[in-house]
């Protein structure tokens, strides 16, 4: 099964080739420039993960990532920056980001999170599907 | 260790500095200044107060010597004169009671002169001499009758003033003596007459030798013509001349400072003696008389020079503590203004190789992943798959760009520790990190870099920033005492006590043993002309310190410098600052 991807950078460029490869690598990527579609693709799509630029106009990415924990906690989040500083990935890692890594990336070890990151999302689904269904099982007595 | 490195204050060795405020911190000037301003507000006051006894104990002795002397004097006239007194109203007292004929009379005259004798004493003989300057009656142990006195001056002077006492002479007899003469009349025939009686000198020299003298004093009668009448114990022969000038005539007792033809100075009492030709004269030695003075002076030197002693000790003693604070004060406000000043500096460079590091982060990323994307579809379109030549390219691309991110990453963790306060540490990633800031110099200049350092040394909790600048100042300070080609070692081990120990060992130019114990002290540099601050290794040992650690050098010119440096495996620090940082 292919992994579901949305990648969040406002470098259009870069967000162009890393998709690409990504998707030669089998991924079902999008990508999004701005927070506002971002938003709207998070809304709209069911992803493994989420691959976020902590640097962006309008809306940075620690305060996209509350956004999105917010909305869809079990969401994987991972942070890709040119700009990491100490305290940024501890507050990151804080508020529930998954992974945080540091650009210029290595494609491999970006794809082996994103893997962790589907499992790991496939755990939690699991695990909430099977207490969904224990609910209804103990709603209905059986 | 001698006596005097172990005196010598701290300050002793301190450089001075340059600038305008040089002289502020040049702490020998400062100590000489203070010794000199403490010995001058204390010791002038004491020399002149010493100054001003001396002189007053001085004045205070000639005074009462000038007044002994006027003193002994003035007695000493009182008693001449009243002897000579006595003898002329006895003299007169015979002339109006017995007159010229009873005198005349040898029996009579004889029992004058025993009676006199008895009462009075110092009569040697009597005599009445008729106006033609014979004797007429003579009482006496020599053979005078009959003598003519006409042509002496003493029988003239006596006819023309009524009375006379002569000075002490030989005369006919050959005898010291003295007369007094008194003129008389006959009032049967009109005619005038002499009565003289000689007198004992004798009797002058008991007077004069009752004196109560010193040794070197001297009392004795001169007449106004300087000769002198008794006996003088050191000026002069009886009857001869004085050898002090004849004091010029007063009325009253006066005291003299004179000077003998020898250069001997002499304080001289001296009294005219009215209606006589006597001076008394009574001289005194003034070296002796002033011989307690010397005593004096000598237990004041002695004093004073004990007071010296004691004040110029507490002086420099004083001295010496204060300047020694101020200089301690001044190493630790140096030490803390360059910690501020590494500090801003650090902080600095830090936000800058994270401004550079995050602006090359994005272009880099996009080139990663355009190089990555060509690569994939090489690796992925069989068409391309064996174009060797463009793979390899394409390779290199990402090998570069993995290196700059290398970089980068480094520049931002190198930025990120100085904030970083205490951490896990294991000492080899240090030490990598730093030999990898300077991996590209040393290749440069072909210094080899050896570490050796266990894989099981313990890691230990401690200030990951900080100890990056102690090692990044340390091998930095080997390259520049090195020269190309030369030897870097840096160690690592467990001791027994708990404390892990470092050494950063270089084979380049020494240190001279000199320079050893200041190499740490703010400001000292030997690359002061290239540039050098004299901060690094300051700051490097500030740093230790404050890790609780302990740094020593060991060097030999010629041969190279060890840096060892001694940390706790438990941290316990010395007092830490707050991190300035923030």
């Amino acid at each position: 099964m292919s992994e579901k991807v949305l990648l969040i950078d406002d470098e259009v460029e870069f967000l162009e080739n890393l998709s690409e490869r990504m998707r030669v690598r089998g991924m079902d990527v999008s990508t999004a420039e701005t927070p506002e579609n971002a938003v709207a693709a998070i809304d709209s799509g069911d992803y493994d993960a989420i691959v976020l630029d902590l640097q962006m106009p309008g809306m940075n990415g620690i305060e996209m990532l509350k956004l999105i924990k917010k909305s869809h906690p079990d969401m994987q989040v991972i942070l890709l920056t040119g700009q990491a500083t100490l305290e940024a990935g501890i507050q990151a890692m804080k508020l529930g980001a998954m992974d945080f890594m540091e650009k210029p990336a290595d494609i491999n070890a970006l794809t082996e999170k994103i893997k962790k990151a589907q499992a790991k999302k496939m755990v939690l689904v699991e695990k909430k599907t099977e207490s969904k269904v224990k609910d209804i099982l103990n709603s209905k007595g059986w | 260790m001698s006596i005097y490195s172990k005196v010598k204050p701290q300050f002793w060795e301190a450089g001075s500095r340059s600038g305008p405020n040089k002289n502020l911190f040049n702490f020998r000037r400062i100590w000489h200044l203070a010794i000199l301003l403490l010995a001058v507000v204390a010791l002038v006051p004491l020399l002149i107060m010493t100054f001003i006894d001396y002189n007053v104990t001085r004045h205070s002795l000639e005074s009462e010597n000038l007044l002994r002397t006027s003193r002994t004097t003035s007695n000493t006239r009182r008693t001449v004169t009243n002897f000579l007194h006595e003898r002329k109203k006895a003299l007169a007292f015979l002339a109006e009671h017995q007159g010229v004929q009873r005198l005349l009379n040898k029996q009579n005259l004889e029992a004058i002169l025993s009676s006199m004798q008895k009462s009075f004493g110092g009569f040697v003989d009597i005599g009445v001499i008729d106006e033609n300057g014979k004797q007429r009656a003579y009482i006496g142990p020599h053979d005078l009758l009959g003598r003519d006195y006409s042509e002496q001056e003493w029988f003239q002077n006596t006819l023309s003033r009524g009375a006379y006492t002569s000075g002490v002479f030989l005369g006919f007899r050959d005898e010291p003596h003295l007369i007094v003469a008194r003129r008389i009349q006959d009032f049967k025939s009109g005619k005038s007459f002499v009565l003289r009686a000689t007198l004992d000198t004798e009797e002058f020299n008991t007077i004069l030798s009752s004196i109560d003298l010193p040794d070197t004093g001297d009392a004795f009668i001169v007449d106004r013509d300087g000769i002198i009448q008794t006996p003088s114990k050191w000026h002069g022969d009886f009857l001869s001349k004085v050898d002090l000038p004849r004091p010029e005539f007063s009325e009253t007792t006066r005291v003299l400072q004179e000077t003998s033809k020898d250069g001997t100075a002499y304080t001289v009492g001296y009294a005219y003696v009215t209606d006589t030709p006597f001076i008394v004269l009574v001289i005194k030695n003034t070296a002796e008389l002033m011989r307690p003075l010397n005593t004096i002076r000598m237990e004041l030197l002695w004093l004073l020079a004990i007071s010296i002693a004691i004040i110029l000790f507490v002086i420099v003693g004083v001295a010496t503590y204060m300047v020694n604070k101020i200089y301690m004060a001044d190493q630790t406000r140096a030490r803390t203004l360059h910690q501020v000043e590494h500090t801003n500096r650090m902080a600095s460079i830090g936000r800058l190789a994270a401004g550079v590091a995050h602006e090359i982060n994005n272009p880099l990323a996009i080139i990663n992943e355009k190089a990555g994307l060509i690569n994939d579809l090489f690796v992925f379109k069989e068409e391309y798959a064996n174009d060797r030549r463009l793979l390899a390219n394409i390779h290199s691309i990402i090998a570069s760009v993995e290196r700059c991110g290398k970089i980068t990453k480094r520049l931002l963790s190198f930025a990120r520790h100085i904030d970083v306060h205490e951490a896990n540490i294991r000492f080899k990633d240090i030490a990598e990190e730093v030999i990898g800031f300077l991996q590209k110099e040393a290749e440069y200049r072909s210094i080899t870099i050896k570490m050796n350092i266990p894989e099981d040394l313990p890691e230990f909790t401690s200030d990951r920033g900080k100890l990056q600048q102690i090692f990044l100042n340390l091998v930095n300070n080997a390259f520049q005492a090195m020269n190309d080609g030369g030897n870097l070692a840096i160690s690592a081990s467990e001791e027994m006590d708990n404390s892990l120990i470092f050494a950063v060992e270089d084979d380049g130019c020494g240190i001279p043993e000199t320079d050893k114990k200041r190499i740490f002290d703010p400001f000292f540099s030997t690359k002061k002309t290239t540039g050098g601050t004299g901060l690094g290794l300051s700051i490097t040992y500030g740093l230790v310190q404050e890790l609780g650690g302990a740094m020593t050098v060991d060097s030999d010119v010629g041969k190279g410098t060890t840096f060892t440096i001694t940390m706790p495996l438990k941290a316990n620090k010395a007092d830490d600052n707050e991190d300035i940082t923030g």
